[in-house]
Order: structure tokens, then sequence, then C-alpha cells
């Protein structure tokens, strides 16, 4: 329950439509990660899915030859900055979930560094998420996931798990390594599902 | 470990003060709060008249049991929220804060058999939640040893002057300033940014297994880390955090 605080008035022009709540409009694209950044050699970078089945494993090269698309969309990420009309270049999950039979309906994302974030198979098909390997028309850069990050917009960014090197799946929805420090299990910025 | 519940709290403000000339530090009054850990952070939300919002991050420079949340609030020049709070909010005011938030940047005295070294790596105002670790560590009197680094562009932008001072007089935490535009007379090195010599120097040896804290813009966040691993620092024992936007 809200109440107004004195003498606020904002400083916004007018609200974009296309904001969720609780989120500002930036210009720019800030960092936010729990660790150092890892340092990756693109040429050995490999992406792995594991499922019950087995694992299959892509090189750039190969993963990039399932089709690469350019997608625009708009990014939020939970420290309450959205950044709108974000070019992207990446390789749909649709396309690398067309090779992989599974009957779980979750996926433990894993990156270089350690860090894990889960996510409903859902939440990942029908053209939601990609694995990308350039923003605003450059390879991402280190700092920003380089060589490749998962990108899943329709969730607060920390879910667009940054140095990606596979995704596990699983018959539950079991929490990373966000979601066990605080951040909510599921992550959708319309519903503010921020923290726990 | 116990999770604190976190929750929209109704805060009141007890004190303004200065912090440096660009930055207030706000006590609040939060009688429902839980209270939180060493470096933990809060969500703070504005509501003007017509029902519009804004919220920030920031972090928590006090921690413990208690109700009185300590934050300092350095003023983004064409920002939203931080020159209302630096200007314009007065004691006796109410806001909204959400928290306590972050199970990971933080920092709990550990068991007594197993005294960790920590170093805290400050850039600018990210020394906010280091400082309470910092404090954290002496209130507990624990055995680990801390030491803190912290980088600022002149004497007067150091946040938690008189405490950190108080700290490091005690030897509860020992104490680096590195001065990037202007140092005191007394300084022992002339005003310039860090560099990897001056860090691998001045923090605690990778040997000695230390956990480290870094916090403070990107690319000082960026370049410290960098500095860390070329030192022998292992990834998984660096732990940052970095403030940008509005």
């Amino acid at each position: 329950m809200s109440f107004i605080t004195r003498g606020f008035s904002g400083r916004r022009a007018e609200r974009d439509p296309r904001l969720p709540p609780g989120q500002t409009l930036v210009g720019d694209w800030p960092v936010l990660s729990a660790g150092p950044t890892p340092e990756i050699d693109a040429d050995e970078w490999e992406f792995v899915v594991r499922t019950e089945n087995g694992d299959h494993r892509w090189k750039t090269a190969q993963l990039q030859a399932l089709g690469m698309e350019d997608i625009t969309v708009d990014i939020h990420c939970v420290t309450h900055w959205t950044k709108l009309d974000m070019p992207w270049r990446g390789v749909s999950l649709d396309r690398i979930f067309d090779e992989v039979e599974t009957a779980h309906d979750f996926v433990m994302a894993h990156s270089y560094g350690g860090y894990t974030t889960n996510v409903p198979l859902e939440d990942l098909l029908d053209g939601k998420s990609w694995i990308a390997f350039e923003a605003d028309g450059e390879p991402l850069t280190p700092e920003h996931g380089g060589p490749a990050r998962l990108l899943v917009p329709h969730l607060y960014f920390w879910k667009s798990a940054k140095w990606v090197r596979g995704l596990v799946t699983m018959p539950d929805d079991d929490p990373g390594f966000w979601e066990q420090n605080g951040y909510h299990l599921h992550g959708d910025p319309w519903q503010e599902e921020r923290y726990w | 470990m116990t999770r604190r519940p976190t929750a929209w709290h109704t805060a009141t403000v007890v004190d303004v003060r200065p912090e440096t000339p660009t930055a207030k530090r706000l006590d609040l009054d939060v009688p429902t709060w839980p209270g939180n850990d060493a470096g933990a952070h809060l969500d703070l939300r504005l509501t003007a008249p017509d029902g519009y919002q804004a919220s920030r991050s920031y972090s928590i420079a006090s921690s413990g049991d208690g109700t009185r949340v300590v934050l300092a609030v350095d003023e983004v020049p064409d920002g939203e929220v931080s020159p209302f709070l630096v200007h314009d909010l007065r004691v006796g005011d109410e806001i909204e804060v959400h928290g306590p938030l972050g199970a990971f940047f933080v920092w709990m005295p550990p068991a007594d058999d197993d005294p960790r070294p920590v170093q805290l790596i400050a850039g600018g105002s990210g020394v906010v939640p280091l400082y309470a670790m910092a404090r954290a560590h002496a209130v507990a009197g624990d055995a680990s040893e801390f030491r803190l680094l912290y980088s600022v562009r002149t004497p007067d932008d150091v946040f938690f002057r008189d405490e950190i001072a108080a700290l490091a007089e005690s030897g509860a935490v020992d104490l680096d300033l590195v001065f990037t535009r202007s140092s005191p007379p007394e300084a022992s090195f002339p005003p310039g940014r860090l560099t990897a010599e001056r860090l691998r120097d001045a923090v605690v040896p990778a040997a000695h297994n230390p956990r480290v804290y870094v916090c403070g813009p990107t690319p000082f966040v960026e370049a410290v880390s960098r500095w860390l691993l070329d030192a022998g620092h292992r990834p998984g024992d660096i732990r940052t955090e970095r403030f940008g936007g509005s």
C-alpha cells in the first residue's frame, strides 16, 4: 500500500507504456555481475544441452548454422532499469530444441564462472528466447556476457545468463544461483516478480 | 543461514546530514524492519500525488537486528530519485522501502574456529556496503583480518570519514585510501588512479585465502577484478557489486 511522498513529483516526461511497473528508462547499458568477468576463448566456446537422454554439443559455427535471427526487444533489469528497442542477433532456442528430446519441463542455465539460473521450458520456446552472439550490431563484449549469453527478454534480465555454456533439463523448477540469493524463482517484470 | 523476510516497510526520516559535498546521509526509522546483514541493499520508492512512482536500489550502511536503517545517497546529476533525496527530503518525511535484499554480497561473522581474511575494495560511494561490513566486523569483534582499500577523488569525498578513521584507529580494519584527484599533505602517495601494482601491494595476498568484496562503478570493478585474478585470487573468492544509472 503506497502513500504520497511529500514534495515528490518526479521528472518524467510521459511514461512509455512499454515500461513495466517500477522500471526507469535508460539509454546506456548498465552491467550487473556477482563476480569477475570470466575470460572465455571464443574459439573454444561450446554449447551443451544435457537431458535425461544424453548430451548435445555445438561449436559456435555449428550452433550459428542452425539459423541466426535478428530481433529487436526490450530488456528489463531487476535493478529498475529498462532499455527499449535493443537489436540482438542470435539463434532461437526453438532451433536448438528441434534437435533435443526431453520430457522435462524446466532447465538450469549454466555459465562460465559457475553461475546458474532456472527457467521453465515454456518460457524459452515459441520464439521467446535466443542464444545471443551480438547486441547493438556488435559482438557481445565480455562484461555483457560474450561470447554468448542466453536472451530471455520477457523475464528480468538476470535470467538472460551471461557467458552461457549450456542448459541442463530438469523435472522440477529448482532455484539457480540468483534465485537462491534473493531473486524470484520466475521473474516476470510485468508482475514485478523481483524478489522472494 | 536464516533468511530475513523481505517486505515493503514504511520508513520515517529521523536524520539528514551532509555526507560529502554531493551526498547526504539518511537515518531512517523502520519499526517493522527485520534487520539486515552487512552489505544488503533495499529498494526505495517515492510516490507523486498523481500516483506516479519511482524506485531505486540503495546499499544499506547499517546492519544487525535494529530498526534504524542508514543510507548514504550520492546525487546523480540529472537523476530523478537521488536529487530528491539529497535536496528535498526532510526529517519527519515518510518513504517506502522494500527489503532487506541480497543474500550474496553480504558478510557475516564466521564461526569462532574459522576466521577468514576479508579484503574490501571500494570505488567512490561503493564504500557504503563495505563500510557496513567493516563495522559489523568491529561490532562482532571476530578474529578475521579486515582490510579496506578505498579509492576516492579527494579527502572531502570520503564517505563515513570519521567512522572509518575510528575503525582504522581501533585496529579493527587496515585502511588504505587512494586519492585520485587530490590528496592530503600527509598522504604517502601523490594523487592518482589505483594501479595493478598498488592494488597488489595493498590487498591481503591471495595465498592468505581472503574473501574479496569489490563495489564501485563498472569500469572500476572490471579493472580491479581483473587485477585480482592476475594476482592469483580465485574467481569464486571475488564478489562484486556495481552501481550506475540514476
